[in-house]
């Protein structure tokens, strides 16, 4: 375990990076780009068992549930009730209380519903899930959830399986200002230097899938994130140097060598 | 004779023999029933509920798992 871990509602995760499991080319690419991102936990989707074809493998003979945290998500869900039954069933499946909870409001953007997931949030909350919400990089909204007992807030950087890199760093800024709950840079990453950057930000971890399923080399890209987010997590702990908008020499002035 | 007794699995029509339980339903479409969630006319039914509940003419039961998501 590492000195500088991710704690979520009293869990401890030695990585800051959390990872998908959807849209790998094959299962056995996907075990390979989990242990190159150094992830513990996993996100994966509930969904109807295909009962006329019973030929498809499983995935979870794919993923090592005592090396990894299962995050179920609610993905696909429209309305409050939807997330909520998705989210009781994901409880049954996995036996286990954490969600990520997504309330979807946009089928272009798949931008939250931010209403309509407080509700969910504060139904699951009370029947004793850990809830991490999939929001918007609104300081207010993530507040919001923070008091309807959200274990985290999790607003995303650019729109889901984008790629277009963390799109209001000052946002998230705030957000992790006024956060009391770990903040998890949830989707939009689609390179390491945007992991860097979210977590230059100073929030505590990032969600990715698209960035590394999608990739040419999943598992290469999976070790670069891993590496990216720890680069970004120390450089905020190091604390960069003040901007500047001139030069300043790095070499000394005097005994400068001049003259003919 | 006996008609077939029809229920509504994961949201098709679907033809049973007799009334089963939750875990004969399993067993007979050759469901490992680790690792999935059901839900009974729209009430979970927990793990340890498998072998008493009873799907009857008309019910409706989801099976769900997990599958690759972000």
């Amino acid at each position: 375990m590492n000195s500088d871990p991710l704690v979520i509602a009293g869990r401890t995760f030695s990585s800051r990076l959390i990872v998908g499991t959807g849209k790998y080319a094959t299962h056995e690419v996907m075990q390979q780009a989990h242990a190159a991102s150094g992830a513990d936990m996993v996100t994966v989707a509930v969904r109807r068992v295909n009962v006329t074809d019973r030929s498809k493998e499983s995935l979870l003979d794919y993923i090592d549930t005592t090396q990894y945290t299962l995050l179920p998500n609610t993905a696909g869900c429209y309305t409050a009730a939807d997330a909520i039954r998705t989210a009781r069933l994901g409880r049954e499946a996995g036996l286990s209380e954490w969600v990520k909870l997504e309330v979807i409001g946009d089928e272009r953007t798949l931008f939250p519903d931010n209403g309509a997931l407080l509700e969910a949030t504060r139904v699951l909350v009370k029947e004793g899930f850990i809830v991490l919400p999939y929001t918007s990089d609104d300081p207010v909204i993530c507040r919001q959830l923070e008091d309807a007992g959200a274990a985290a807030v999790m607003p995303l950087g650019a729109p889901i399986g984008s790629g277009l890199g963390i799109q209001n760093r000052n946002n998230i800024q705030i957000i992790k200002e006024f956060a009391g709950v770990p903040v998890i840079v949830d989707a939009g990453v689609g390179t390491a230097s945007d992991a860097a950057i979210a977590m230059e930000l100073g929030v505590d971890g990032v969600l990715m899938n698209t960035a590394i399923a999608a990739a040419q080399n999943p598992v290469a890209m999976a070790e670069a994130m891993k590496l990216g987010v720890a680069a970004g997590r120390q450089a905020y702990l190091a604390g960069r140097m003040p901007r500047k908008r001139y030069a300043t020499a790095s070499s000394p002035l005097d005994g400068l060598v001049t003259g003919s | 004779m006996t008609t077939a007794l029809r229920i509504t699995l994961n949201g098709d029509p679907h033809d049973l023999a007799e009334p089963l339980t939750i875990a004969k339903l399993l067993a007979t479409l050759d469901i490992d029933p680790r690792g999935v969630a059901v839900e009974h006319n729209l009430i979970i039914v927990k793990r340890g509920g498998f072998d008493s509940t009873l799907v009857q003419s008309g019910d409706q039961v989801e099976i769900v798992n997990f599958v690759g998501g972000g």
